[in-house]
């Protein structure tokens, strides 16, 4: 037979290197497959050891109550802490996602793109060392230096986060608004941003989720708490789960690894809830876009 | 404004192209009688948009050599041709919806009731306002069948008697009875024909002068297409209509007039330009330009 044309007759079994195609096809296949299982075995040993270790801990005086036999003000100081963050950092992250699709042309766009993935990028530590320079130092740690802190950590996640489901919104959808003769920003509120609403929700509780256990910043903005004392007041040292997590473990002291395991098992709850009901979110927000 | 008609008459800016341009002979009546002005009877209807030699470019390319024609209301007015002929491209200028391609460019005139459309102050915004659009696919917005609707009236300050509104602009799409036990469902849900004609509704809602289609059937099966041509009817004299659409039948069925648009060899490049524009009987029955008889017999390419 020549040059590969097979006998148009032929049985429809293999013919040429299509066998050693399919075995390169296998391989891939299985080395794929196996990378997946050795993620979700991090996360599930992870979330095992976490819940073997801190569910002895785990009762409602432990998140309701006070220091010594309970977490309640750091879950409060974190819930502060990280929701002030939020309220910073979601409407500036909104408003740059929408600035980058709706209004900047592709010359402004990408230089912002790259400054928010670089901003991504910057290691926690170096957040948290900018924020004592700029907010704490020469002053006292606050709450709210720390917000600012994760707040710096949020805002190109939720940023690049909304721009995606933004650059969802089909382009006929913009068209038929400005066909209207309703001025551009009313279609931005009116359409634009409702259409993109489950994703932008979406990218604010990962955000959110991801800063919640941000330890680096809080170590120099607010780790002098008090954690026997229930506080709402941002412009002081507010008591916060990741940097009593982080003392805890350090002191050497069994009850206090017994309680930082606690605390961790509540975090990665916290954590993987939000998670998981954002991407819930995602995808309900996505299928009603395609109708 | 009448008198402006008469004192434009034989001064049709010089035609650069060989293209037969919009004879002078009055149209017919469609019923529509002008005000007698200096003893004269005007008996065409206004002029609505008066295109003055427009070519359109986008960044390098010419999609279009020297367009004049003149579009009257209360009518009817087809723009057929083959496909990238530029008919999508002159209506949207019409309307400054290309404003939003970076690399589009345009010479020529194009005078709405007298006033240039890309002239300094006019915003674009007031264009599309007045003149409005609907497109090739139907692109109802993810909301309910009444916010679809309500939504360009509330944002332009029509707010009074918005349920009346919201009804007449439905009855006017011939939706209104297959919707009104489910205005507040998605508008998603709606079949592609409903959707058009949804688009459609949504787009008479702030009553508009102008209404510029986009083969708005070409996506639409048979029965909702007919439903699109009788809705054509029934809209006409209410609105000045400019549709495109690439079913010959359907522009003998629903214009007064009728513009032909093809590709023509300017140099090297096929540039799409007017070969003709007259009432749609004598486009379709006694054409005077070759191109437009092959075309319409189907003898085309
Ligand atoms: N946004 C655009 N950018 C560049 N070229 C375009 C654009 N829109 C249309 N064109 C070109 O202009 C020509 C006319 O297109 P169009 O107006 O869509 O034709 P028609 O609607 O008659 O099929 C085509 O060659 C097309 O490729
Ligand atoms: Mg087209």
């Amino acid at each position: 037979m020549s040059a590969g044309i097979p006998d148009p007759a032929a049985p429809l079994t293999p013919t040429g290197n299509l066998r050693r195609r399919q075995v390169f096809s296998k391989m891939t296949e299985y080395s794929a497959t196996i990378a997946a299982v050795i993620a979700v075995a991090v996360l599930v040993i992870v979330v095992f050891s976490v819940i073997q270790r801190g569910a002895s801990a785990l009762s409602l005086d432990f998140v309701f109550t006070a220091a010594p036999t309970g977490i309640g003000p750091e879950l409060l100081g974190t819930a502060v802490i990280v929701g002030l963050g939020m309220v910073i950092a979601m409407p500036l992250g909104v408003l740059i996602a929408l600035f980058l699709t709706e209004y900047a042309g592709n010359r402004a766009a990408g230089p912002i793109r790259l400054t928010l993935d670089l901003m991504n990028g910057i290691p926690s530590i170096i957040i948290g060392l900018f924020i004592f320079g700029l907010l704490v130092d020469h002053k006292q740690q606050s709450g709210l230096a720390g917000s600012v802190g994760l707040a710096i950590i949020m805002l190109p996640l939720i940023a690049r986060g909304s721009q995606e489901v933004l650059l969802l919104v089909p382009s006929s959808i913009r068209e038929a608004s400005d066909a209207l003769g309703v001025a551009r920003w009313r279609s931005v509120l009116g359409i634009i941003v409702p259409s993109a609403l489950g994703g932008i929700v979406t990218a604010t509780v990962l955000a959110v989720a991801r800063a919640a256990g941000e330890t680096a910043p809080l170590i120099f903005a607010s780790s002098l708490g008090d954690p026997s004392k229930f506080s709402l007041n941002p412009l002081e040292a507010l008591p916060n789960v990741p940097v009593r997590i982080f003392t805890l473990s350090e002191e050497g002291n069994p009850e206090g690894f017994a309680q930082a395991w606690g605390m961790s098992l509540v975090l990665i709850s916290l954590i993987l809830f939000a998670s998981l009901g954002a991407r819930a979110l995602l995808a309900r927000s996505k299928r009603k876009m395609a109708g | 404004m009448s008198a402006g008609i008469d004192s434009t008459r034989g001064q049709d800016p010089p035609a650069r192209s060989r293209i037969r341009i919009e004879s002078d002979t009055p149209v017919p009546q469609t019923g529509i009688t002008g005000p007698s002005v200096n003893g004269h009877r005007i008996t065409a209807p206004e002029v609505v948009f008066d295109s003055q030699d427009v070519s359109i470019f986008y960044g390098a390319k010419q999609a279009l050599a020297g367009v004049t024609l003149r579009i009257r209301s209360g009518q009817i007015t087809a723009l057929i041709g083959p496909s990238g002929c530029g008919k999508t491209t002159f209506l949207r200028s019409l309307n400054r919806m290309n404003d939003s391609v970076p690399s589009f460019r345009i010479e020529g005139q194009i005078l709405y009731h007298g006033h240039d459309i890309y002239g300094g102050n006019v915003d674009q915004v007031e264009v599309r306002r007045r003149i409005g659009m609907v497109f090739q696919k139907p692109n109802p917005f993810p909301k309910s069948i009444y916010d679809n609707v309500a939504w360009a009236p509330r944002n332009l300050g029509l707010k009074s008697e918005l349920d009346d509104r919201v009804e007449k602009a439905l009855r006017g799409a011939a939706l209104w009875d297959e919707v009104k036990d489910r205005l507040k469902d998605s508008a998603l849900g709606l079949s592609g024909g409903q959707q058009q004609r949804l688009c459609i509704a949504r787009a008479i809602a702030i009553e508009p002068s102008v209404l510029l289609l986009d083969e708005p059937a070409s996506a639409l099966d048979p029965i909702a297409t007919g439903a699109i041509e009788e809705l054509m009817h029934s809209l006409k004299g209410r609105f000045t209509i400019v549709i495109v659409t690439h079913n010959m039948q359907q522009a003998a069925r629903v214009a007064d007039r009728t513009a032909f648009f093809s590709l023509e060899m300017s140099g090297e490049k096929p540039t799409g330009a007017l070969i003709e524009f007259d009432d749609t009987e004598t486009i379709f029955g006694r054409p005077r330009d070759p191109r437009t008889r092959d075309y319409v017999t189907g003898r085309f390419g």
